[in-house]
C-alpha cells in the first residue's frame, strides 16, 4: 500500500506488516531481508519508509503502571493520546511530550523527541529507565544508561536503526490536573521574542510562533507561550469537536499572499502585550490535534519541514540570517516554531543541543531543494544541525558533517547487526 | 458494569471497548485463543487498574456449557458477557471448499448460539446482566460477496433477537452491535480505506454507549442505519446489479 510520513513526500508503495505480539514481530521480522519499523507515521520525511515497514500499532499495551511512583511499562506502540486517555486522570502526565499526541512511544524514543519543557527537563530518552529491543545480533535485551549503555545511546535517537524498540519503561510527570496555565507575550521583533525566551528561562514550558515572513524591524516578530500545569475546575475540559480536512486542498492556498494574511492575523489576534489563560492540556501541547489531517492543507504534493538548532552562542545571527533569506526568497512557512533548548545529551544522534530550534512548513515546489540547500549551508556554518525527524532531503555530508558521532554510531549498530537488518529511505540517502 | 467477560478479547475491537470499561473495581474474564495476544491483552487491562483472569480455548472446539459455568464461578455475578470474536473468510474458498464454509458459519454463528444460549440461562437465574455480541451490518443482507459471513452473523443476530422477545421485562438485557467498516486485522487484506471506515476505538465508544444504554440492535457507527435500511429495502432488480 501507499505510504508517506506526514509531509506526504516522498509516497511510496511498500509492504506493510502489522504483528499483533512480540513473538510474531519477532517471526515477521526474521523472514525478511530489510525493513525498518514505523511508529505512528508522523515522522515528516522518509525516516520510517523503507520498501518493507513493520509497524507497531497493535502493540500498543501499558504492560505496568505503578501508581504510587508513576513509572509506567508500555509497548513499543502505545502513542501519547493513550498515555493521557489512561493516566492523566489519575494525575500522572508523560515527563516530555512532542507537538502531536499521535507520535509513539517507540517513535518518541527513536528519534529522542523533545517538548516545550527541553530548556528544563531535556529530551524524551532522558527519563527512560530502560528499553526492550529486538536486536539482531541478541535477540530481544534489556539496555539503559547502566545496561549495554552503548546499546541504549545509539538506539535512544537512532531512528530505528539499531533493532525494533519493543517497550520503554520511564516515570511519569504528577500534575494536579488536565489544566495549563499559559501567559502569552506578543514580542514585535525576533530580538524582543529571545530577551522574553532568556527572561523566562525558569518557566516549565515555552514556545514561540514567530511571523517569518514579517521583514525590516518586524522581523521574527511573533508570540512566545509560557505554560505551567495548574490545578483547575474539577471538571475536566469538554472534548472539543475536532473538525478533518475532508480532501487536498489545492496547493495555491498556501502560497505567499494567503500565508502572510494567515500570520500577520496570528499576531495581531493577540491585542496585549501580556495575555493570560487557562487552557486544556491537550489544547496547549497538541494545538494542530485539533484539525485532523492537516497536512491535506499543503495539497497532494505534500510539503517539507524543515528544523534545525544553532548552537547558543551563534543562534540569534543564524536565525535572522535565516529570517532574511526567507523573506528575500519569499518563501514563508504558515507557521514557524521557535524554542529555546537547553543542554542536549550523551545519544548519538540526538537532535536537541543548548541553543535555538527553528521549524518552518515549506510547500513543495520546484525551485525549492536549491533554496534549503542555502539554507542548509548557513545551518552548517553557525554550527547548526538539522532534526532527522522532519528530513527527507539532507545529503549525507551535511549529516556527517553535523552528526559527528555518526561512525561511532554506526559502529554500535553493526555490533548489534542492525546493518544487516535495519534501513530506511533515510539511512540509506544519509550514507548509514 | 464491574464484572465482565469477554469471549474473543483479543479481538481488536473487544480490546478497545474493555479499555473503555475499566472503572476501580472492575473485573475481567478474558477468553480467548491466541496464549500471546491474550496474556498482552490482560497485562494492559491490570496495569490500568482492573483484576483480570484469562482463560486460552479455542470457542468452536470448547464445551460452552462447561466454559460459561466457569465464568459464572469465577466472577459470582457477572454484569456484562461479551461475544465479540469473528472470523471473514474468503468468500470464494468458500463457495470452492464445503468444509470451509462450515467452519465459517461454526466460528461466526453456531458457537457463538451455544455461548449465548448457555449464557441465557445463566443470566435467567441471575435475574439480570447484559448479553452483547458483535454481529455485522453483512446480517442484514445477502451479498454475492462475503454471503457465508453474512449468513453466521444473520443467525447470531434472529438468535439474539429472540432472546430479547424472552427477556422482555425481566432485567435481562440483549444488545446486537452491527459494525460498519472497522480497520482492525480482521479487515487488513482490504486497501483504500476511505470515508466510511472505523477505527476500533471510535466504535468502541459507540458500543460502549449501547451497552450502557439498553436492550436491541445497535449499528456502529449510528450512520449505518441509515445506510443498511437503504440496502434492505432495495427491490432484488436493483439490488442485483449494484456492484456490491
Amino acid at each position: 500500500m501507499e505510504i508517506s510520513g506526514w509531509g506526504r513526500h516522498p509516497r511510496i508503495d511498500a509492504r506493510v506488516l502489522r504483528p499483533r505480539t512480540f513473538g510474531q514481530l519477532a517471526a515477521t521480522v526474521a523472514g525478511e531481508v530489510s525493513l525498518i519499523p514505523r511508529g505512528g507515521g508522523r515522522s515528516y520525511g522518509d525516516s520510517a519508509l523503507a520498501p518493507t515497514v513493520v509497524e507497531t500499532r497493535h502493540l500498543d499495551q501499558l504492560l505496568a503502571f505503578d501508581p504510587a511512583t508513576g513509572v509506567v511499562r508500555c509497548a513499543a506502540g502505545t502513542t501519547f493520546a493513550q498515555l493521557l486517555d489512561a493516566l492523566l486522570p489519575h494525575g500522572w502526565f508523560p515527563p516530555v511530550t512532542p507537538g502531536t499526541a499521535a507520535v509513539t512511544v517507540g517513535g518518541a524514543v527513536a528519534a529522542d523527541v523533545h517538548g516545550k519543557n527541553h530548556h528544563r527537563d531535556g529530551s524524551f530518552c532522558d527519563h527512560l529507565l530502560s528499553l526492550e529491543v529486538l536486536t539482531e545480533s541478541d535477540g530481544v535485551v534489556r539496555c539503559s544508561p547502566t545496561e549495554r549503555p552503548e546499546l541504549f545511546r545509539a538506539t535512544c535517537g537512532g531512528m530505528g536503526l539499531t533493532g525494533v524498540i519493543l517497550a520503554a519503561t520511564f516515570r511519569l510527570r504528577a500534575v494536579p490536573g488536565p489544566w495549563i496555565e499559559v501567559e502569552s507575550h506578543r514580542a514585535p521583533c525576533l530580538e524582543a521574542l529571545l530577551e522574553r525566551f532568556a527572561a523566562h528561562a525558569q518557566a516549565p514550558y515555552s514556545v514561540a510562533w514567530i511571523d517569518c515572513l514579517a521583514r525590516g524591524r518586524r522581523r521574527g516578530r511573533g508570540i512566545l507561550e509560557l505554560g505551567r500545569h495548574a490545578p483547575g475546575p474539577a471538571a475536566a475540559p469538554r472534548e472539543p469537536w475536532r473538525p478533518a480536512v475532508p480532501a487536498d486542498l489545492p496547493g495555491w492556498l498556501l502560497a505567499r499572499p494567503a500565508m502572510a494574511a494567515f500570520n500577520a492575523l496570528y499576531y495581531h489576534r493577540q491585542r496585549r502585550a501580556v495575555t493570560r489563560a487557562l487552557r486544556p492540556c491537550r489544547a496547549f501541547f497538541y494545538p494542530l490535534d485539533g484539525i485532523r489531517h492537516w497536512n491535506r492543507l499543503y495539497g497532494r504534493q505534500g510539503f517539507l519541514q524543515y528544523q534545525f538548532v544553532l548552537p547558543a552562542e551563534a543562534a540569534p545571527a543564524g536565525v535572522a540570517a535565516v529570517l532574511d533569506r526567507c523573506a528575500a526568497a519569499g518563501k514563508g512557512s504558515t507557521l514557524a516554531v521557535l524554542k529555546a533548548l537547553g543542554p542536549g545529551n550523551d545519544n548519538l544522534l540526538s537532535f536537541p543541543r543548548e541553543g535555538l530550534t527553528l521549524a518552518l512548513d515549506f510547500r513543495l515546489e520546484r525551485d525549492l531543494p536549491a533554496f534549503l540547500q542555502e539554507l542548509d549551508r548557513l545551518v552548517v556554518d553557525h554550527g547548526g544541525r538539522h532534526y532527522l525527524a522532519k528530513d527527507a532531503r539532507l545529503s549525507a555530508e551535511v549529516f556527517r558533517t553535523t552528526y559527528p558521532r555518526w561512525e561511532e554510531f554506526a559502529a554500535i549498530r553493526e555490533r548489534y547487526g542492525g546493518h544487516r537488518r535495519y534501513h530506511s529511505l533515510q539511512s540509506h540517502r544519509l550514507g548509514l | 458494569m464491574h464484572n465482565v467477560a469477554i469471549f474473543g478479547a483479543t479481538s481488536a475491537i473487544a480490546e478497545a471497548v474493555a479499555r473503555r470499561l475499566i472503572k476501580p473495581e472492575a473485573r475481567f474474564y478474558l477468553v480467548g485463543r491466541d496464549d500471546e495476544r491474550l496474556a498482552l491483552v490482560a497485562a494492559d487491562l491490570a496495569a490500568r487498574g482492573a483484576q483480570v483472569q484469562t482463560q486460552v480455548a479455542d470457542l468452536v472446539e470448547v464445551d460452552a456449557e462447561g466454559l460459561v459455568a466457569e465464568v459464572f464461578a469465577a466472577l459470582g455475578v457477572v454484569d456484562l458477557i461479551l461475544i465479540a470474536y469473528g472470523l471473514l473468510p474468503d468468500q470464494e474458498a468458500c463457495e470452492k471448499s464445503l468444509p470451509t464454509t462450515l467452519e465459517a458459519i461454526a466460528v461466526n454463528g453456531t458457537s457463538q448460539v451455544a455461548l449465548a444460549m448457555a449464557a441465557a440461562a445463566h443470566l435467567e437465574r441471575q435475574g439480570g446482566g447484559t448479553l452483547a455480541a458483535i454481529t455485522s451490518v453483512a446480517a442484514d443482507r445477502g451479498r454475492r460477496s462475503n454471503y457465508v459471513y453474512g449468513a453466521a452473523k444473520a443467525l447470531v443476530a434472529t438468535f439474539l433477537a429472540g432472546l430479547r422477545h424472552r427477556f422482555h421485562g425481566r432485567g435481562v438485557r440483549v444488545v446486537d452491535i452491527r459494525p460498519g467498516f472497522v480497520d482492525t486485522p480482521m479487515t487488513a487484506r482490504f486497501e483504500n480505506k476511505g470515508l466510511l471506515w472505523s477505527s476500533p476505538d471510535r466504535v468502541a465508544g459507540n458500543i460502549v454507549r449501547a451497552l450502557e444504554k439498553g436492550s436491541g440492535v445497535y449499528y456502529v457507527p449510528g450512520y449505518w442505519r441509515a445506510i443498511m435500511a437503504v440496502i434492505r429495502a432495495l427491490p432484488e432488480g436493483i439490488f442485483h446489479r449494484l456492484p456490491l
